[in-house]
């Protein structure tokens, strides 16, 4: 099983390297892929670099290409699986039918990744994706269950990786419009979710805080609490008479303590999510993640989750909560 | 220019099942999806209900599709999909692309649904050559790129091959999770929600705390709090869309469809209300709503 990390930058692949990370992904500058945010990002002689420096210490280069190729700039797309292949990644990671089917002709020798915003949660639908492109391995959109995570790594013969940590997503990837329905700009036709540059904060005469998406009201603070970002599924709305996270809280995913179950079913990577994320982020996280993982390789059957790593990761994430997610029944 | 009936997105009782269908039965639609694409929890309709009505309305002489389940988590989930690509008479709506690769293999033709992530030219080539024989846009594209897309070398060889269809009235379906927020609405774990969205045949309106309708909720799938509503748009769409589809609301359905018949060609538009958008289609953000009458 081996620890996927992300990097958004140079210094955040460093970090991933150096604190343990078996394999990186990044994204090229631009709209081809899901973290389409300014200053973030590799041009193409940073990715030939960084292929060059991943390789060098025996690790793996992944390349996101995971949006969906627009109408009349189909060359944006097919540029950037060119350039990840010229650069040298080892792997693709991408969820569109067109890019996938370009990589697959062009490029029959590159290892495929289907993203996770192509939503697949069945076998069927990874039967097709194998069948048609090869993909050698899927990474699970975080709507299943564990036993639904088991039931499918039986039953499937392509490689599976599942998030282990980072932001939650509570849609399944890849099938959420929420964002371009407030702002015009999704996941699936812009490469960002509640984009930055629609994003207002207030503070009000009474002290209190109000964050805004697109001038549409997301949340609003007291004085003393923590304000999160406006990421417009974990804001505070009304429904039913009743004032309250109508969708999400403001947490992040943490599945440590289901690191022995992934590994006796097969899960080939766990993910760390966060191209976002600062290096010092990275550094932190991959550490955790690499002591645990080390833990479960050498002996499954007595892992435990150690406090100190809960705690690390706490600090890490949104307003300080942590949950196993759809993994876990009583989430959903 | 076709008029559909797209499947019902509610949980609505086994009568008001029935009540809506006789109604359909007589209605100018010409294109009827029939079946449960949100929850598989919701029986009070099953596969057979749905056969039954699906041979009354072929009678009628409506174009029946039998629409699959979107987000497909089990292996129940799945045994269940192939029983509807299995059918052996109505033409399939894949609303995942696992429902896709069952019907290719079997060399079945099938309705590209509007949760297949289906943005390019090339995408739409390869679904042609599966089979595709009508393709339903993804609600979040604009007529702009519908026109781009069409216009495409790629699709002009095939355009003869499919038909476009465009998701034009009713809350728009924009997201599918693991929970049921209709259930944690309710402060009941999903495992026994005790089908609640029976409750609720328009789903739950959710507002921000300046009183801003923003979502509807609908079990596992979030709505847009408007009501998308194209009826001006239908003489923009003259020459890209082949079908409109209208989204089955708990009241008011086939007054709608009327007026969409009576507006195809722009002869009678109708002033849109407080809470219709049509933002979409106009390259906006969804929620907006461009005043077109």
């Amino acid at each position: 099983m081996e620890l996927l990390c992300p990097a958004g930058s140079k210094p955040a692949l460093k970090a991933a390297l150096k604190h343990g990370a078996d394999a990186i992904y990044v994204g090229l500058k631009g709209e081809t892929n899901a973290r389409h945010f300014a200053g973030l990002n590799l041009n193409d002689q940073g990715l030939a670099e960084a292929a060059a420096e991943v390789h060098r210490q025996g690790r793996r280069l992944h390349v996101a290409i995971n949006t969906f190729a627009h109408p009349g700039h189909w060359k944006r797309w097919q540029e950037a699986v060119d350039h990840a292949v010229r650069a040298g990644a080892d792997v693709l990671i991408i969820a569109d039918i067109a890019v996938l089917d370009y990589a697959h002709q062009r490029y029959p020798e590159v290892e495929l990744h289907l993203s996770v915003q192509a939503s697949a949660t069945n076998v069927a639908a990874i039967d097709f994706y194998q069948q048609q492109f090869g993909v050698s391995r899927v990474v699970l959109p975080r709507v299943l269950s564990m036993p639904q995570v088991s039931a499918l790594a039986r039953s499937v013969s392509v490689e599976l990786e599942v998030f282990a940590f980072g932001s939650l997503c509570i849609m399944a990837e890849g099938r959420c419009y929420l964002s371009s329905y407030m702002t015009g700009e999704s996941p699936n036709n812009a490469g960002a979710c509640s984009p930055a540059k629609f994003v207002r904060w207030e503070e009000k005469p009474n002290g209190q805080l109000e964050s805004r998406l697109n001038g549409i009201l997301i949340d609003r603070f007291e004085k003393d609490e923590n304000a999160g970002y406006p990421t417009l599924c974990k804001g505070r709305f009304e429904s039913g008479g009743e004032r309250y996270h109508v969708l999400e809280e403001p947490t992040s995913l943490n599945t440590l303590a289901l690191l022995p179950q992934l590994h006796q079913e097969g899960i080939k990577a766990v993910k760390i999510e966060g191209r976002q994320r600062s290096p010092a982020y990275v550094a932190q996280v991959t550490q955790v993640w690499r002591a645990a993982l080390d833990r479960v390789l050498a002996d499954p059957h007595n892992y435990q989750v150690a406090e100190a790593w809960n705690t690390q990761l706490a600090g890490l994430s949104e307003g300080s909560q942590t949950t196993l997610g759809a993994y876990h029944r009583r989430w959903r | 220019m076709q008029f559909a009936l797209g499947p019902v997105l509610y949980y609505w009782s086994a009568q008001k099942m029935r009540d809506f269908y006789t109604q359909v039965a007589a209605s100018p639609a010409q294109v009827v999806y029939l079946g449960e694409t949100v929850c598989p929890k919701r029986r009070e309709w099953r596969l057979p209900d749905y056969l039954a009505v699906a041979h009354e309305l072929r009678e009628a002489g409506k174009t029946v599709v039998l629409s699959t389940m979107t987000l497909l988590e089990s292996p129940a989930d799945l045994r269940e999909l192939r029983r509807h690509c299995d059918n052996g008479e109505f033409t399939v709506e894949a609303n995942d692309i696992g429902a896709v690769g069952l019907l290719h293999e079997q060399g079945l033709p099938f309705v590209a649904g509007p949760a297949i992530n289906c943005y390019n030219p090339r995408t739409l080539k390869k679904l042609a050559t599966l089979g595709m024989q009508r393709w339903v846009m993804p609600v979040e594209l604009s007529r702009d790129w519908l026109a781009e897309l069409l216009d495409q070398p790629e699709v002009q060889d095939i355009r003869s091959a499919f038909e476009v269809e465009v998701f034009a009235f009713g809350h728009l379906p924009l997201a599918w999770s693991a929970r049921c927020f209709t259930a944690r609405s309710e402060n009941r774990p999903k495992d026994q929600c005790g089908l609640c969205c029976i409750d609720y045949p328009d789903g739950k309106a959710v507002h921000n705390q300046e009183g801003q309708r923003l979502f509807t909720l609908n079990g596992i799938q979030t709505q847009s709090g408007s009501r998308y509503n194209l009826i001006n748009e239908l003489p923009s769409m003259a020459g890209l869309v082949d079908c409109v589809r209208l989204s089955p609301q708990a009241e008011g359905t086939f007054d709608w469809l009327a007026r969409f018949h009576a507006n195809s060609g722009g002869e009678c538009p109708v002033a849109l209300e407080p809470n219709d958008s049509n933002g979409y289609w106009l390259k906006l953000a969804g929620i907006e709503q461009v005043e077109t009458a």
